[in-house]
């Protein structure tokens, strides 16, 4: 019993050919789509790759651009499938590939779907990567000395004057951190021998922020030093001054701007592969209705189109089945030491003619 | 004597025509680019309206729109005119309109160029509108408790982090300005009433300067306070003081911004204006060869086209004085029957006999 049996006359399959043509050169448009959407992805992050701590999250551009490349290749090929598909003479070229084609596109669709499920669930790893990688780039602000290092001060900064963000999850991360590097302590200083060595690491921590966390919304000049100390400045109570700095932190900023991205992305490539799996039905159905015309012998007459030609039950069994011989030709049979002729009983006599029968002269035929 | 004289058969004259055509529908497409140079233009003038002291140099957007809306009508009517001139009778409905069309479109493409020129004469009152307008908004930077200027520290701290650029020419102008707010000054700490009484304006001056005057490339934490003091900052070296802050005045940032956007659309409005020109050419060969066509009276014929009937002097003559005799029967000349001398009785002129 043939799940969803749909009955097409000559001029329907015409038409669904034509529309599925259609739809093929559309899919290959939301093939470049879904490429470029990849591309995007994936400059965005290298970016800030910098801010990221070394987690591979470049799998899920990589996989987005993949999948763009390869919805075109195949959506162009349906195209030319399609198109010919209205000639039933034209139709018997592609008649040996469309089985294999349909299978093929099914499982790409599925790479459609984890493609978009892997957009959502990258989340949590970008956010692992975003937290250590600020706080290494928060401890190495001062080394503008060192290669290697010495773009990162630039970085943050950027960072917190373009995102509007302070520290990893807020002001206070500056608190744990030596941001001012030791070429520019004056160490004839009392308090700021006295600061160092008040620390157990030596390290010189202040109640101070860089100037990049400066809120440009706030009606006072920016108080960057001294910030926990109420009586350090005139009528300013740190408690609830919201204004000053910037009260959000990095990583939640950069986490919410990726995540909206991704969730866009996300979007797309769903509606992407609800088209990828019309369009694949509708082929499915143009490719059993014309088989089934080439069964009938005349090319003008109704044929039956189908999604499966049992149910669901037996297919899947059929496919199992099909799937256990092709495992087990390939099993080898270690009792009679792989060879398959040992032990094998002859299920009928060879007749080689009758015994002690004296050989007849030969006659010469000319 | 004919200025540009050219001979057309009737093929090249259809050619011509539907060449025409086309351009014309390419010209209402540069009408349409103009509309939008000129909206960008506007658009970015707008925003940092604040800092401009006068808003005088709109009128140069506002002009690139209005010639482009008024390109897309003329060319679309153009387009029309040309597309009948094909044939000759369709020509008949258009030959009272065409003169006048093309002196009109001859002047409209004298706008362009207007506009083109504009766009590169504007630099000098760009210039004194951003160091009066700079100057404003630098003396209000402390008025955030005041409306009407309370947006202005927020303005000029964008402006100054998104341009890199520090004051008005320099971020010492910083030092003659109080931008901090009497509102945040410990009146009761002597050092600032110390400070406030030495001006003689009762302002408090410092040597420091905002947080959005310091530069990210500086490789050590911004020294914001004690500027014209090196010595006070632990190996604060020329290196390091040049680096420290934007060094650049915000006036030149701006002039600069507008001065390179200005350039593109300027030569982007003189190709426009070289295109429009092309096309009025081609209008006027078109007419002036269908007319004579209509004249010699054979549609099939080869007529003559020409860019002016007689030359530059005879035709600039013949227009002035229809202009000067505009302007005579203008003049107050109250009965123009007075003093008209009647043919005398006896010198009436016998019938002549009408030979049939």
């Amino acid at each position: 019993m043939a799940v969803l049996k749909v009955k097409f006359t000559k001029t329907r399959r015409d038409k669904l050919a034509q529309i599925l043509w259609i739809l093929n050169w559309i899919s290959v448009v939301t093939g470049v789509i879904l490429f470029s959407l990849g591309l995007f992805l994936k400059v965005e992050l290298k970016k800030r790759e910098d801010l990221m701590a070394e987690k591979d999250i470049q799998y899920v551009p990589n996989m987005l651009i993949a999948v763009g490349l390869i919805a075109c290749a195949i959506n162009f090929l349906g195209g030319k499938i399609c198109y010919d598909c209205v000639d039933s003479s034209k139709f018997l070229r592609w008649k040996l590939i469309m089985l294999p084609y349909i299978v093929c596109t099914f499982f790409f669709t599925l790479c459609v779907l984890v493609g978009a499920l892997m957009c959502y669930s990258m989340h949590w790893e970008l956010e692992e990567a975003l937290n250590l990688g600020l706080m290494q780039a928060m401890r190495f602000y001062k080394d503008t000395d060192m290669p290697g290092r010495c773009f990162l001060k630039h970085t943050v900064d950027t960072l917190q004057i373009q995102f509007q963000c302070c520290g990893n999850s807020g002001y206070k991360d500056w608190f744990h951190i030596q941001w001012i590097s030791h070429r520019y302590l004056d160490m004839s200083k009392k308090e700021v021998v006295d600061r160092l060595r008040s620390n157990v690491e030596g390290k010189y921590l202040m109640d101070g922020v860089p100037f990049s966390c400066c809120n440009i919304n706030s009606p006072r000049p920016c108080i960057q030093q001294q910030i926990t100390n109420n009586s350090a400045h005139f009528n300013y109570e740190h408690q609830t001054e919201d204004q000053n700095l910037w009260m959000k932190g990095c990583r939640q900023a950069l986490l919410e701007y990726y995540t909206h991205i991704m969730q866009s992305i996300g979007l797309t490539v769903l509606i992407t592969w609800l088209f990828e799996l019309s369009v694949l039905t509708g082929v499915r159905y143009l490719q059993t209705s014309l088989e089934n015309v080439l069964r009938q012998g005349d090319p003008d007459s109704e044929s039956d189109g189908w999604l499966l030609e049992n149910s669901l039950m037996e297919t899947a069994r059929t496919n199992l089945s099909i799937i256990k011989s092709l495992g087990k030709s390939n099993q080898i049979n270690t009792a009679n030491n792989g060879d398959p002729n040992i032990d094998v009983p002859s299920t009928s006599k060879a007749h080689y003619g009758p015994d002690n029968v004296p050989p007849k002269e030969k006659m010469e035929t000319s | 004597m004919a200025v540009g004289k050219i001979t057309f058969t009737k093929t090249e004259r259809e050619k011509l025509a539907e060449v025409l055509w086309l351009l014309n529908w390419i010209s209402v497409v540069t009408g349409a680019i103009l509309f939008g140079l000129g909206l960008f233009l506007k658009i970015e003038i707008q925003k940092w309206q604040e800092v401009m002291s006068e808003q005088g140099i709109l009128y140069v957007p506002h002009m690139l729109i209005t010639t482009g809306l008024a390109a897309c009508g003329i060319n679309y009517l153009g387009s029309k005119i040309c597309l009948d001139c094909a044939d000759t009778n369709k020509f008949l409905r258009w030959k009272l309109v065409m003169m006048p069309y093309i002196v009109c479109t001859f002047f409209f493409t004298a706008c362009v160029l207007a506009g083109a020129l504009m766009c590169y004469s504007i630099r000098s009152q760009l210039e004194e509108a951003l160091y009066l307008g700079l100057r404003n908004t630098m003396r209000f930077y402390k008025d955030t408790d005041t409306p009407g200027r309370c947006y202005l520290k927020k303005t000029l701290d964008l402006l100054q982090i998104q341009f890199q650029c520090c004051g008005n020419t320099d971020f010492r102008d910083w030092f003659q300005i109080q931008w901090i707010s009497s509102r945040y000054l410990d009146m009761t700490n002597s050092a600032v009433v110390d400070r406030v009484r030495s001006n003689v304006e009762g302002k408090y001056l410092m040597d420091s300067v905002p947080f959005s005057c310091c530069s990210t490339l500086s490789s050590r934490p911004c020294i914001q306070h004690n500027l014209s003091n090196p010595g006070a900052h632990a190996h604060y070296d020329e290196q390091s003081q040049q680096l420290n802050l934007w060094r650049r005045g915000c006036q030149q940032a701006l002039l600069d911004h507008y001065t390179g956007i200005m350039q593109s659309i300027g030569l982007t409005v003189l190709l426009i204006w070289l295109f429009e020109l092309l096309v009025l050419t081609g209008v006027r060969y078109l007419q002036t060869a269908m007319e004579n066509v209509i004249r010699l009276g054979d549609p099939d014929s080869e007529s003559e086209g020409w860019i002016l009937e007689n030359s530059l002097a005879e035709t600039a003559c013949y227009n002035f004085s229809i202009i000067k005799s505009l302007g005579k029967c203008y003049q107050a000349d109250d009965d123009p029957n007075i003093n008209v001398p009647t043919a005398a009785a006896g010198q009436e002129v016998p019938s002549a006999q009408v030979t049939s």
